[in-house]
């Protein structure tokens, strides 16, 4: 479990670190936290020529409202400064309640969220929420930026819309709207385990009690995160009692297409994709749900 | 002759706080991955990919041609010297016959099977080396389970023409006469899954070879260091005194650490060979592969007993997987499983048929519990479907059938085809029992079984459990008085972090009358003491703490003799007190242990050989521990997550020497079954390919998972076969954690008509259980 040999680079602006990869293209990787990438690195399943380490480059890390309520998530930013946020904790529940969920606090100390959005692990939490919550992904090669829509990033397992030479450097939140609620709820073997499968839910409900825009995302259950948009649509519009919920939720189990692996079977993937929508739901709608 | 009482006597049985923790602390401790020679090399091991193969070649020009390789040496190399790891334990008739040699000939039959060992100037150009080495393998059909195995159609081991490793009966009484006659059977198919130990430290070696003096060094010994001296001796042709193995600090063992492997025997052979020291650490992806693995058995069992619930017999079909060769364990863990069917019961007619079966999977050893975590699953979860037939209560049922007291010594004859006739020697099984349900409130809490609350199912389950532990034959320990009057004390018995160095001077301390502080603990060499046999079998108290204070007997009457001798009186005028030995008649302090050694150290030839003496303790019959643990869960009957809500151990230590040690080894030993139960779970595909083999497919037990399990550690009945009274404490926490986990589990799940007979209680397991059960029920 040692790594082959590789070059080490640590530059110190991104535009160095930008001319390194294009110099490189698919002979470079990019070291952020490291908590995924350095595993795969001593198991030779990454065998890189140059590592990139982008720890010292200035400006990537950091946490910021921008003009219309939203956040701003520099792509080096740990997982622990999140949790630990009040920024996010205001004005983004969903992202600040899933995060305890991640690993453990010496993991989280060292993994970025931008790491885990580009290693795009099916059964990670952080490209969830990205997809419930229509975040904005920039790209930042030696040309520009480019954004990239969270529904349009992940494209596989470790799979995303990134190209050679690019660079995640921002995660973009839209505002919160003051009447969403949402719920998040996984399953996983033990406490900090990557979810066999997990939920994430926003709702958006009107003053009247019905519900308005409704976010469903199941992850652990395909290659890639997924919107159950027919759960969603059931939901819009109506008022939903125990019954609908349940509907939402066998439909949501019916969307998913499972893999089969030795901790779960696709039967029982699916049928924690329908508990857990369930119980997101209900922890969504219950009377004293937090609003933003 | 007596030691009176020093000012902190008695310090046996104090909670005293492990002298070693300091080091570990720390950071001072020193593994074997901490050591360095002067011009040491690394070796790695080339290891199978494929789970059943014919080797048709191994080329290794262009790894050797990579600068910094040093030697590659596959199965030829050793040709000469090889010889199979031995046989230690457990010889079932006909497992010699699949012993493995220290680099495989021709054919691999597992995952992992070192096919060459590659020595380098450093780890890292060693593992490029490794992936440059070529070999060209010849796919063979794998054999994945027992029933492929009997089914004998591949064959492991071809020119034995079998893959039956061994194949025996054992019976007490007139087993189909009770079953012909009984008012009520059951039978039912149990399976336990495979699973390994899984140390925090891995494996490791280094040795160093002194060409001119012929001497070897070996570090990273432990468990028997003096046995697998002997045969290293012998197989790599040198004197036994020419070999030391060495124990530094080691992070854990349960049993699979320090058996003789085959890189024990690569090491040193490529140290000797090179003439430099060669160290090689085992990897976590190594280790899921090459250390044994332990616990996979299937268990047909059938039970015979009356209507109101007198156990009249129980008859049983053991499948072992044994993985493909028979390594130092031998078929203890399916002897014992058969062996130990009957548990702390009182069962008239017991029979066993017991197959050890080959398949291409890592071979199997001991591990904590070996064979008895096994049975008690298979016995206890067929006692509750028996009582659920039969409409009795479980406790009832147990509680009838337990041995008791007044039937002590209890015989359990012969059920092993290597161990002579056994006997439990005491104990009150009834009382850890009434203890257990005592401190469970039980008959209240067994009320919720199957209940529904707050959404989950619950389930309270009991499991009783013996366990033999203390093995012999015999273990020294020597005691030297130094200067100022210390003592040194040296073991035979080696120490994977039981923390050995404190409860052996809390024995060396009482025996005599000094303080604990005066002892230094010396272990961790065969040059310490002629003849030890190390740390297994929860043996290191009864065995070697017998044996520091027999060694403390010898000595005081050697000081006694030897005073005596000096003031021309007869030792029985003398006695020796708290560290001086003085006039009966009048309490005159004659001599003190510091002025011996003074006289010693100053050339005193017959005060030096006062000075030092050794202490055997023989025994050949095994002490039993023996208790009961209840498990409470909440089952979620929509994702089958189980929470253990409480979970306790009862058990019988017969004495603690110390029991802050004792506490700490019931509770890993609870946690670690626990785990074991509901985690740990080594997966094999079709293809022989393991499927578990990092820290994130096998899942161990973090702080977080099984917070509510609580101990207790009895001194309810001394053990009578060791004058300490201490009988085993290492392994009696986790016996039992299975079957109280499984009973509790069912008990849970019992309406919904899901019927629990195999381990783990992994929630995809229990998921599909209600799935069938439902689709059952519509
Ligand atoms: C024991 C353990 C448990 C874990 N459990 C969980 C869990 O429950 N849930 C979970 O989500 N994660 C879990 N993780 C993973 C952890 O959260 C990782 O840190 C995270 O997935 C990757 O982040 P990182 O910063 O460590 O990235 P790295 O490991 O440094 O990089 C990961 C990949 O992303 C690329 N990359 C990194 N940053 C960028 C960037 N800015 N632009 C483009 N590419 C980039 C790298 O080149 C690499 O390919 C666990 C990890 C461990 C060790």
């Amino acid at each position: 479990m040692k790594p082959p040999a590789f070059d080490y680079a640590a530059p110190g602006s991104l535009d160095e670190a930008l001319a390194l990869l294009a110099a490189k293209r698919d002979g470079a990787k990019l070291l952020a936290g490291g908590q995924s990438f350095v595993p795969a690195l001593n198991f030779r399943l990454a065998r890189p020529e140059l590592i990139i380490d982008l720890n010292r480059v200035p400006g990537l890390a950091g946490i910021r409202r921008d003009g219309d309520g939203g956040l701003l998530i520099g792509a080096m930013t740990r997982a622990r400064a999140i949790e630990r946020s009040e920024v996010v904790a205001r004005s983004n529940p969903l992202l600040h309640s899933a995060i305890p969920w991640i690993a453990h606090v010496p993991i989280r100390n060292r993994g970025t969220i931008g790491g885990s959005l580009a290693h795009a692990d099916p059964a990670a939490e952080l490209p969830a929420i990205a997809l419930a919550c229509d975040a904005i992904l920039v790209a930042t090669g030696i040309l520009g930026k480019r954004d990239i829509a969270a529904r349009d990033f992940f494209l596989g397992v470790f799979t995303t819309a990134l190209r050679a030479g690019e660079i995640l450097t921002e995660i973009r939140f839209p505002a919160w709207p003051p009447n969403r609620r949402h719920g998040f709820a996984e399953f996983a073997r033990r406490h900090g385990d990557f979810a066999i499968v997990g939920v994430a839910a926003t709702i958006d409900v009107a003053a009247d009690g019905a519900v308005g825009d409704a976010r469903i995302v199941v992850f652990g259950a395909g290659d890639t995160p997924r919107r159950a948009r027919e759960a969603e649509a059931a939901l819009a519009g109506s008022h939903p009692d125990t019954g609908a919920l349940q509907r939402a939720a066998a439909l949501a189990a019916n969307h998913v297409d499972p893999p089969s692996d030795h901790h779960a079977s696709a039967e029982y993937r699916r049928e924690l994709a329908g508990t857990l929508t369930r119980r997101v739901l209900e922890q969504a709608l219950a009377p004293r749900a937090r609003a933003a | 002759m007596s030691a009176s009482t020093s000012p902190g006597a008695p310090w046996i049985g104090r909670p005293l706080r492990r002298a070693e923790d300091a080091r570990f602390l720390d950071g001072s401790a020193r593994y074997v991955g901490d050591l360095k020679r002067p011009g040491m090399l690394h070796g790695v091991v080339l290891r199978s990919d494929h789970a059943h193969a014919r080797v048709r070649s191994i080329d290794a020009r262009t790894a050797l041609a990579l600068p910094g390789v040093v030697a590659v040496y596959t199965f030829e190399d050793i040709r000469r010297l090889a010889r199979p790891i031995p046989l230690r334990l457990g010889p079932c008739p006909g497992l010699e016959r699949f012993l493995q040699l220290p680099l495989a000939e021709g054919k691999v039959r597992y995952v992992g099977e070192p096919l060459a060992f590659l020595v380098a100037e450093g780890r890292y150009v060693a593992e490029d080396a490794l992936e440059l080495v070529q070999v060209e393998y010849e796919a063979l059909d794998p054999v994945v389970d027992v029933h492929a195995a009997r089914a004998d159609r591949s064959l492991l081991h071809e020119a034995l023409g079998t893959n039956v490793g061994s194949h025996y009966t054992v019976e007490k009484g007139d087993v189909s006469a009770a079953f012909a006659g009984a008012d009520y059977t059951r039978r039912e198919t149990f399976r336990c899954h495979r699973q390994t130990a899984a140390p925090m430290e891995t494996r490791g070696l280094l040795a160093e070879f002194d060409a001119a003096g012929r001497r070897l060094r070996l570090w990273g010994a432990t468990k028997v260091p003096f046995y697998n001296r002997r045969w290293l001796a012998g197989a790599l042709d040198l004197p036994e005194a020419g070999v030391e193995l060495i124990e530094v600090d080691v992070g854990g063992s349960f049993g699979v650490r320090g058996e003789l492997y085959p890189e024990d025997f690569l090491v040193p052979f490529a140290a000797m060979r090179l003439g430099r020291p060669v160290k090689w650490i085992e990897d976590r992806r190594e280790h899921f592969v090459a250390t044994n693995h332990s616990r996979e058995i299937e268990c047909e069992l059938e039970i015979a007993c009356t209507l109101d619930g007198e156990i009249i017999g129980l008859r049983g079909r053991l499948l072992a997987d044994m993985g493909a060769y028979v390594r130092t364990n031998g078929g203890l863990v399916p002897a014992k499983a058969a062996q130990f069917l009957p548990g702390p019961y009182r069962i008239p007619n017991v029979g066993c048929e017991v197959f050890a079966l080959l398949t291409n999977k890592t071979p199997v050893g001991t591990y904590r519990g070996p064979g008895f975590y096994e049975s008690s699953f298979f016995r206890e979860r067929l006692f509750d479907l028996a009582t659920a037939d039969l409409r009795l209560d479980p406790a009832e049922f147990r509680r009838r059938n337990l041995v008791t007291a007044g039937e002590m010594p209890y015989g359990i004859e012969n059920l092993c085809p290597f161990d002579a006739d056994a006997a439990y020697d005491s104990g009150d099984f009834v009382l850890a029992f009434e203890r257990a349900l005592a401190e469970f409130d039980y008959a209240r809490v067994k009320t919720l079984n199957g209940t529904l609350q707050d959404g989950r199912l619950q389930g309270v389950g009991l499991g009783c459990f013996v366990e033999s532990g203390g093995a012999g034959p015999a273990e020294t320990a020597r005691l030297k008085v130094a200067a100022g009057g210390r003592i040194e004390l040296y073991t035979g018995c080696s120490t994977m972090g039981q923390g050995h160095e404190t409860a052996m001077a809390q024995i060396g301390a009482d025996s005599l009358g000094l303080p604990v502080e005066a002892f230094s603990v010396f272990h961790g060499s065969t040059t310490l003491v002629e003849q030890g046999y190390g740390t297994y079998n929860s043996r290191a108290m009864a065995m070697g703490g017998s044996a520091v204070k027999l060694a403390a007997e010898n000595l005081i009457a050697q000081l006694l003799a030897h005073v005596a001798r000096m003031h021309e009186i007869e030792p029985a005028a003398l006695e020796y007190s708290r560290g001086a030995i003085v006039r009966r008649e009048d309490h005159r302090t004659l001599a003190t242990l510091a002025g011996i050694a003074a006289a010693a150290q100053a050339g005193d030839g017959q005060a030096r050989a006062a000075i030092e003496c050794s202490g055997t303790f023989n025994q050949t019959r095994r002490t039993y521990s023996y208790g009961t643990n209840i498990a409470h869960v909440a089952v979620d009957p929509e994702t089958a997550r189980v929470e253990v809500l409480r979970f306790l151990a009862v058990d019988d230590v017969g004495r603690a020497i110390n029991p802050l040690l004792v506490h700490g080894q019931m509770l890993g030993a609870a946690v670690q079954g626990i785990g074991g139960t509901f985690l740990d779970e080594l997966i094999y595909d079709e293809q022989g390919q393991l499927l578990t083999g990092s820290f994130a497919d096998y899942l161990l037990p973090t702080a977080t998972e099984f917070p509510n399990v609580e101990v207790i550690s009895l001194e309810a009945v001394p053990s009578t076969l060791n004058p300490l009274g201490v009988r085993g404490a290492g392994e009696g926490g986790i016996i039992a954690t299975g079957a109280a986990l499984a009973n509790a589990v069912a008990h849970a799940l019992a309406p919904l008509g899901v019927k629990i007979t195999e381990l783990p209680l992994s929630p995809n397991k229990l998921a599909q259980k209600m799935r069938e059960a439902r689709a059952a029920a519509e």
